[in-house]
């Protein structure tokens, strides 16, 4: 016999037959004759299919990729897209559960999770980073090429702001508003920045995205030079990313090469020139007005603002810094629509959402999902469940700026409008799920010890507060604290979120403030009992003063 | 950390490293980079050598050396001091200390007889603690020189250390 290289399988329940798939069938097996694959491709038939919204419904095999609704109409295309050029036949694609902010349904696809929905992460492990043609053969540069001969910057920036897609740096900013103020001011001179500082501990998302599919960003930044009016842009990578450097030094090579960067591209007017800037080793380099100092050569110290970097940036002119994960958005919305973009994830935070899964649990790594899942169906669904022996106690969601939450909050949704009211941070989507064995006050203290390492010095709050407020909780670890040490904790986390002039110093006081929100009491075992009720903090006796 | 098995200028490498990056001020981090890479270190005559050869008499760059100075003290990855042969660099951020971060960084600090950013008596080791690299999902996370360790446990770093001449 014969073996086939694929197998067409096309639904025939009576519902599907009544909105035309025998015509499908037909159509589909002429499709195949005039590709001449009648040989290598056996149509065959499937009944029972739960799904009735999707009908007529078509699976292919080996790949299982799921199409519905099909249209006799759309046999050839099909065919020619799945089966000759041998690539998914994406506008076919059976559409997610609709906005439930649950799980999404889906091609299952080898390797991945079988309820994720993947927009920023789309080729990432699947094509050759190193080769444009792979990137060009799913799609890439095809937004840009929309947006420069089709579409005026202001539709752009238009269809950007439709879309609701909000700066995935940690701070939720409007995307499409951003890049307006940008296009708004004044000046012949604009920037585009990737910032590539991806440093939150806990978080590797942005490091996917550069090493697997560095051409999504230049795309990106290229489509956002043309809608602020920039013709130069800096991707600003941490300098612990060699390999991610190493693929972006030879995406942009390629591309220029290839004309999508450079002088005018797709044969417009528009000129795009994209420089690589490595930091060298600094948190507060991540903030955007810190990471254009350190492009200029200075100290990574964040500035006063306002003004901000949309009308005063590098090199004192406007200048738009979008984070890698809200850029690798751009050219999928560009290419779908705003209307597509919001049918995932909720009303108020669509989109998809990249989280880094690490901690006491069976599965660590990278998922993307729609927003607003919660944390329960992660640690369950994604991350494999708990460790064996171990509980959910504690977790951390957005790296070391972000919230630290109690297990009672784990059915929170998790998406910019639900955390902002239950005052959680999303931050920049690391979760780091910690079992019984954790100490709230041992994690505290390595979240201070890490915030007066990296405070650049600069203010006074920050400086003087994160070193204050560890040597506190270095004390209560030790078993040396006394009660009135948390009113001070309080007073100092009060004056950083106040004053301080950029965010480090300011969510620096979040893990305090979350530490006595959720977890007073065993803090005050530290210090009444003497105490540590997980038993991880070492009791030091008390050190004679002289 | 590579070791220059000819002992090779300071200006040289300085003129080098200007070569590549241009000589300009948003240069300099990436100058004084190719110099801690080149020598694993940045000596004070480094900084001469860069004020005096980015100040071009066509584009000039004013910069003093205590600027200088300042980038290289500023950044993580630069170091003003001397350091050993090879340089440990140990992630201690919250991810790696809950999945058992500090046993390994006490079995790093008592097999090597050393504290946060010492150097061993003979110039093999220096160890250091870093903010987090990225690998969370790997850890804990060690990196000596350019190489990585993922999911080490204290008993793999006598079998770690044993590799590095």
């Amino acid at each position: 016999m014969q073996t086939k290289r694929a197998m067409i399988l096309v639904s025939n329940d009576p519902e599907s037959v009544r909105l035309g798939a025998d015509e499908l069938i037909q159509h589909l097996t002429e499709a195949l004759g005039a590709y001449d694959f009648q040989d290598e491709v056996e149509i065959s038939t499937l009944s029972n299919v739960g799904a009735s919204n999707i009908l007529p419904l078509v699976v292919v095999y080996p790949e299982a990729t799921v199409y519905g609704p099909v249209q006799a109409a759309d046999a050839r295309f099909l065919v020619e897209e799945h089966l000759y050029k041998g690539r998914i036949a994406t506008d076919l694609v059976a559409p997610p559960k609709q906005l439930s902010g649950n799980i999404g349904w889906l091609r299952a696809h080898k390797g991945y999770n079988p309820a994720e929905q993947r927009i920023v992460l789309e080729r990432a492990g699947r094509i050759d980073p190193e080769n444009i043609e792979e990137f060009i053969a799913e799609n890439g540069y095809q937004a840009l090429g929309k947006a420069l001969t089709e579409m005026t910057p202001e539709q752009v920036i238009e269809t950007i702001e439709k879309s609701g897609l909000q700066g995935r740096g940690g701070a939720g900013f409007p995307t499409g508003r951003k890049w307006k103020f940008v296009r708004m001011a004044h000046g012949n001179k604009k920037y585009v920045i990737c910032n590539a500082d991806e440093s939150e501990p806990g978080t590797f998302k942005d490091r996917i995205v550069l090493e697997g599919d560095p051409h999504t960003i230049l795309e990106a930044m290229a489509i956002a030079g043309y809608a602020v009016g920039a013709d130069e842009g800096y991707v600003y990578i941490r300098g612990e990313y060699g390999l991610a450097y190493r693929r972006l030094q030879h995406a942009i090579k390629q591309a220029e090469e290839f004309g999508f960067l450079g002088k005018n591209i797709f044969n417009t007017d528009f000129n795009f020139h994209i420089h690589l800037h490595t930091g060298a080793g600094a948190y507060v380099c991540g903030e955007e007005t810190a990471l254009i100092e350190s492009i200029e050569g200075k100290r990574g110290e964040p500035r006063s603002r306002p003004p901000y970097p949309v009308t005063h940036g590098l090199w004192n002119k406007p200048t738009l810094v979008n984070n890698v994960e809200t850029l690798a958005n751009i050219p999928a919305i560009i290419r779908h629509g705003a209307e597509w973009y919001r049918s995932f994830g909720t009303p108020s935070s669509p989109g998809t959402k990249v989280y880094t899964i690490i901690g006491n649990v069976n599965f660590t790594g990278v998922i993307e999902v729609p927003m607003g899942i919660t944390l329960r169906e992660v640690i369950n669904i994604y991350a494999k469940g708990m460790k064996p022996g171990s509980v959910l106690r504690i977790a951390q969601t957005g790296g070391s700026s972000g919230s630290i939450i109690p297990a009672s909050l784990q059915d929170t949704p998790m998406d910019f409008e639900s955390f902002r009211k239950a005052g959680v941070s999303l931050g920049s989507g690391a979760l780091l799920i910690c079992d019984q064995n954790t100490c709230i006050v041992d994690l505290v203290k390595v979240l201070l010890q890490f915030f007066r390492f990296e405070s650049c010095g600069k203010c006074t709050p920050c400086r003087v507060g994160t070193q204050r407020a560890y040597e506190i909780v270095d004390r209560i670890s030790q078993g040396h604290g006394q009660l009135d040490d948390l009113d001070v904790l309080i007073s100092l986390a009060q004056e950083m979120e106040r004053s301080a002039n950029c965010g480090l110093g300011q969510t620096a006081a979040v893990p305090i403030r979350d530490m006595l929100k959720h977890f007073r009491t065993e803090v005050e075992a530290h210090i009444r009992l003497g105490s540590c009720p997980a038993g991880i903090c070492e009791m030091l006796p008390e050190v004679e003063h002289v | 950390m590579i070791v220059p098995t000819i002992e090779r200028d300071v200006s040289t490498i300085v003129k080098e490293a200007i070569e590549k990056h241009g000589a300009t001020g948003d240069a300099l981090i990436p100058i004084l980079r190719e110099i801690n890479h080149a020598l694993g270190y940045i000596p004070g005559e480094a900084f001469r050598e860069v004020r005096k050869q980015v100040h071009t008499p066509t584009e000039p760059v004013y910069v003093s050396e205590s600027q200088l100075y300042g980038l290289a003290s500023f950044y993580d990855m630069l170091s003003t001091k001397p350091r050993g042969r090879h340089v440990i660099k140990f992630c201690e951020n919250a991810p790696c200390h809950v999945v058992g971060g500090k046993a390994v960084w006490d079995s790093l600090c008592e097999t090597l007889d050393l504290k946060n950013g010492e150097t061993t008596p003979d110039k093999k080791w220096t160890l250091v603690t870093t903010s987090c690299l990225g690998l969370c999902s790997v850890g804990p996370v060690v990196l000596i020189d350019d190489d990585l360790y993922g999911n080490v446990s204290p008993d793999q770093i006598d079998g770690i250390l044993e590799r590095y001449e």
